[in-house]
């Protein structure tokens, strides 16, 4: 039998970086301010996590401006995709194998 | 990490889901109040359809500036009673957003009101040519099956059972375009009616128990 625990991504420990990756997955891009609203978190904190997501390959990053004021969007790449839903199917994986 | 944070964790993840992807403030009090309005509106239209009718028999006859004066009133009563239910609308919701402290201008109202507007604006418009061509018989269809439509199409950006009024407010004026009439009782009934029934249920499916919890 595989080991429950193996498929657990290190990355998702962090609830900001899991956090940013459901948002991903459900929207097809999220602004820097609509992350940092919903997931009530200070800039340089999320900055720094979105840089990790972004060295993984999980995230795409699109620079673009609205007017002058620059406006950042991050969608969701297909490695991202599969890394989070392979780090859910453990975590419900691990539920069932403790019951 | 045991089973209880594990779980703690999927939930977690399933309201940031939610909350990221709908707009779920929108209250069943906005509804019950955009009813409200309606119903007032409509029977101030009545009224003063009646004393038009009157006129008319009193007179014997037909008379251009009566029609005119009424075609005025009715559509400055269509305006206000619109100002009056979204005010209202809105005041309700922004008071259950402070209230579940989520914020009222984000990503997801926006896209409520977006697709909202699109069916909106197109039947505002398509009305407008209709008065212009004094079609006004179909009005109050047009004005129902553009509203379900806007209503249907922003459904997937809140709670879904606001699809099932859109719905209803399609078949209202899809019925009323062939009994056409009868526009201000399928008026009252789908702005009205429809409205007031669905708020109660909104309120008492999602609402009720947040108020008994924090009373």
């Amino acid at each position: 039998m595989n080991n429950p625990i193996g498929n657990l991504n290190k990355l998702f420990d962090s609830r900001i970086r899991l956090g940013v990756m459901s948002v991903l997955m459900v929207n097809e891009e999220a602004s820097f301010n609509d992350l940092k609203q919903l997931l009530e978190v200070t800039d340089g904190n999320l900055a720094s996590h979105l840089n990790t997501l972004e060295e993984n390959g999980f995230l795409k990053v699109h620079k673009g401006f609205v007017g002058r004021k620059t406006n950042t969007t991050y969608s969701i790449t297909k490695a991202g995709e599969k890394a989070f839903k392979s780090h859910l199917a453990a975590l419900e994986n691990m539920i069932r194998f403790m019951q | 990490m045991n089973e209880q944070q594990h779980l703690q964790t999927l939930s977690d993840i399933k309201r940031i889901m939610e909350r990221s992807s709908r707009f779920i403030s929108l209250s069943g009090l906005s509804g019950i109040w955009a009813g409200l309005s309606g119903l007032g509106g409509a029977w101030i239209a009545c009224s003063w359809l009646n004393s038009y009718y009157a006129a008319w028999e009193a007179r014997g006859g037909y008379s251009d500036a009566d029609y005119a004066t009424l075609r005025m009133r009715l559509m400055l009563l269509a305006a206000s009673v619109l100002l009056v239910a979204l005010a209202g609308g809105a005041y309700f919701t922004w008071r259950r957003a402070r209230r579940n402290g989520l914020p009222i201008w984000d990503a997801t109202s926006r896209k409520v009101l977006v697709n909202i507007c699109i069916p909106l604006v197109t039947g505002g418009l398509f009305i407008l040519g209709l008065i212009y061509n004094n079609q006004v018989s179909l009005i109050a269809p047009s004005c129902l099956v553009f509203y379900g439509l806007a209503l249907v199409n922003a459904s997937k950006y809140t709670l879904t059972d606001i699809r099932y009024l859109g719905l209803a407010e399609i078949v209202l004026g899809i019925l009323n375009i062939f009994l056409v009439r009868r526009g201000i009782y399928f008026w009252t009934l789908g702005f009205g009616v429809l409205h007031i029934i669905y708020g109660m249920v909104m309120w008492w499916k999602y609402e009720r128990k947040t108020r008994e919890i924090m009373n």
